[in-house]
């Protein structure tokens, strides 16, 4: 890799910084994890403290496509229309074991996790997942944006002609390189 | 508890129509010859003394290789339909099964009987594939019109999924 591609001026640090704290979700909610989600935004747990306070029910008005509880192979064409339809650059949190990886669901219909359809940035386990897990996971998305190495930031950067080698993303969480 | 409802089915259908009745836990039940399949459901809906203003429920059972209550087990026929029947007036209710055979698994629609059968037997269809003569739109409900056979099938593989959509996972996006 060029040294060149890791440079970072200090404007993509602003950016990064601005849209971590101003995240506009999609709630994709399709199962039981959607209590918990109401839960995470309603003031007890109050997400609105990181920025994440707004809930837009268009995809073309958010960036962050929070998916909430089980996918259904049926479902699939909708939610990958969904995130296209999202502006970039855009982020995907799997909410519950559901969405992350088909969770107890063995069967015909349903789909054995979203990333099958969409890549999925921060997988939150949990049936359901408690609400300090979710905020955990927001605060591990913040830390990936802040990085820029959500799934669709890298594609981005290499649409652009900066190229990553996959490799050099750090896997979510790791904070050893930060800084 | 619902006695009556066998009586009555007894002394109305003497032509082997009811081939074979009794009760469990304390419910009724019978099985319907294929071909009296409406005719006993209009005259349970319609005669004072049974009265089953209400549709309750319609599935399907797939034998499989057994045979249900009442059946003969080597000639049973393989799916079951069966209605779950409820008299809003008199307070009782009556299990039907009606037989229909692997080879032809159709039996006539009960929605001139019940409007509400209409999704259920479209239910009935998509999961376990029985046709329903007579059906005005019989159309998957569950499953999307690209799926092929009939999951609840018990030679169905229950974990054969038959994706609409994947990601391709060479691409960045």
């Amino acid at each position: 890799m060029g040294a060149l591609d890791w440079f970072t001026t200090k404007l993509t640090d602003a950016t990064n910084w601005a849209r971590k704290f101003s995240l506009f979700q999609y709630p994709f909610v399709t199962a039981c994890c959607g209590m918990e989600f109401m839960s995470v935004a309603a003031p007890k747990y109050d997400i609105a403290r990181f920025g994440a306070e707004f809930p837009r029910f268009s995809p073309r008005q958010a960036d962050l496509l929070i998916i909430v509880g089980t996918i259904t192979e049926r479902q699939g064409p909708a939610l990958r229309r969904i995130y296209d339809q999202m502006c970039e650059p855009k982020w995907v949190i799997a909410f519950g074991v559901c969405a992350s990886t088909g969770g107890f669901y063995q069967n015909y219909s349903t789909m054995p996790g979203a990333d099958q359809v969409v890549p999925v940035d921060v997988y939150i386990p949990g049936c359901p997942p408690r609400p300090e897990q979710v905020l955990d996971g927001l605060i591990l998305l913040q830390e990936r944006i802040q990085r820029g190495e959500g799934h669709n930031q890298v594609a981005i950067r290499i649409d652009n002609g900066y190229d990553v080698p996959l490799a050099a993303i750090r896997p979510i969480g790791s904070k050893a390189e930060t800084g | 508890m619902a006695q009556i409802v066998l009586d009555r089915l007894a002394a109305r259908f003497t032509g082997g129509e009811i081939l074979a009745a009794g009760t469990a836990h304390g419910d009724e039940w019978a099985r319907i010859r294929r071909d009296a399949w409406v005719p006993v459901a209009t005259f349970l809906r319609d005669d004072p003394a049974t009265k089953m203003e209400m549709f309750i429920d319609l599935t399907c059972v797939d034998r499989f290789g057994a045979g249900g209550p009442g059946a003969a087990a080597p000639d049973a026929p393989r799916f079951d339909v069966v209605v779950h029947l409820y008299s809003v007036s008199l307070k009782h209710r009556v299990r039907l099964y009606g037989g229909a055979p692997e080879e032809d698994p159709t039996i006539d629609t009960l929605i001139p009987v019940w409007e509400g059968a209409n999704w259920f037997e479209r239910e009935a269809y998509d999961l376990y594939g029985v046709r329903f003569k007579g059906h005005p739109d019989l159309r998957r409900i569950l499953m999307y019109p690209e799926f092929v056979g009939h999951p609840l099938r018990k030679d169905y593989p229950k974990e054969k999924r038959q994706p609409l959509v994947r990601r391709n996972a060479g691409k960045l996006e």
